[in-house]
């Protein structure tokens, strides 16, 4: 129980160091780093909970490709070094700070108060409850839930990646002048007639062509 | 204080669920760290469903979190696509020169 709680502390500690660094870092090369390991020792938390699948999907999918995905933007449009520009403005004298700070330190406190005030109330809990059962794996008892129960809400979502995939290839897609490209649709219709010429070849003549 | 329970792991998530609001307020670099404090919101909010999952017995809210990762991944790749059109066509992505709208 002490190394559950010590692992804890420390994993809380990383994740919360990084996810200040994500937001302060000068560099965003440096703020996408910190993102991954936020994602890390949140999932770390995942596993220790007893969650794994979530812990392993969420490395899979937020480290190998959000994140992934961040950086390669950040590459990409090289706007990784902003020299100067931390938390500095020039068109409002940076009131946005205090009133930013303000408004977080509310919501927070909002959120405490809402941790403190929450009582362990079991009638209200116990009417769409799926136990989970600790005889199968963790993964095991998502797949039976998952296909069945939430059969239409998991082909939902896959229709929502598909739109986003649609959607990123549609408003980055640019049409460019000047590139040769194949024409799969003029090479399918080709004809013998056009595409072969038969030729009779005289004696001691060679053949001309594209006479 | 050394056995840890459900509070614990939604004070973690009310911790990092403030950073990333702050990380909106206060952000003048680019609309990349932006969207980078959205994926923080939304992992504070999967914070909280497997705490509460794991802590009430029901596998309701890891199925749920899993259709938030689903969306914060879908999210993530069009908001992207939004910003490298808008970089290519205006050659700034710094929050306090994206002001088109007037807001």
């Amino acid at each position: 129980m002490i190394a559950h709680s010590v692992f804890f502390y420390i994993f809380s500690l990383i994740a919360i160091v990084s996810a200040v660094m994500v937001t302060v870092s000068k560099n965003t090369v440096h703020s996408v780093f910190f993102l991954i390991l936020d994602f890390i020792s949140i999932s770390c938390l995942f596993i220790m909970i007893g969650a794994e699948f979530l812990g392993m999907i969420m490395l899979i999918v937020y480290v190998g490709a959000v994140a992934v995905l961040f950086l390669f933007v950040v590459m990409m449009l090289n706007v990784a070094e902003q020299k100067g520009q931390w938390f500095s403005s020039r068109w409002d004298g940076g009131t946005h700070i205090p009133v930013g700070l303000l408004v977080s330190l509310i919501i927070f406190f909002e959120l405490i108060i809402v941790i403190g005030g929450w009582k362990y109330k079991p009638d209200l809990l116990n009417s769409l409850s799926i136990n989970i059962s600790t005889e199968v794996t963790n993964t095991r008892s998502i797949g039976n839930v998952l296909y069945t129960d939430y059969i239409h809400l998991f082909q939902i979502s896959g229709m929502i990646l598909l739109v986003a995939m649609i959607g990123a290839i549609v408003l980055t897609y640019r049409e460019r002048v000047g590139v040769k490209r194949q024409s799969y649709v003029k090479q399918i219709s080709r004809e013998r007639d056009e595409g072969v010429d038969l030729v009779e070849v005289e004696k001691n003549k060679g053949v001309k062509i594209d006479a | 204080m050394l056995s840890i329970g459900l509070g614990h792991y939604l004070t973690l998530a009310a911790i990092i669920f403030t950073i990333g609001v702050v990380g909106i307020f206060l952000n003048r670099k680019n609309v990349i760290v932006i969207l980078m404090s959205i994926e923080l919101i939304l992992l504070a909010v999967n914070i909280n469903l497997v705490a509460f999952s794991i802590f009430i017995n029901d596998l309701s809210g890891q199925i749920f979190t899993l259709f938030i990762l689903t969306v914060a991944a879908a999210e993530a790749a069009i908001g992207l696509a939004i910003i490298v059109v808008y970089f290519r066509n205006s050659d700034t992505i710094r929050v306090e020169e994206i002001k088109n709208l007037k807001g």
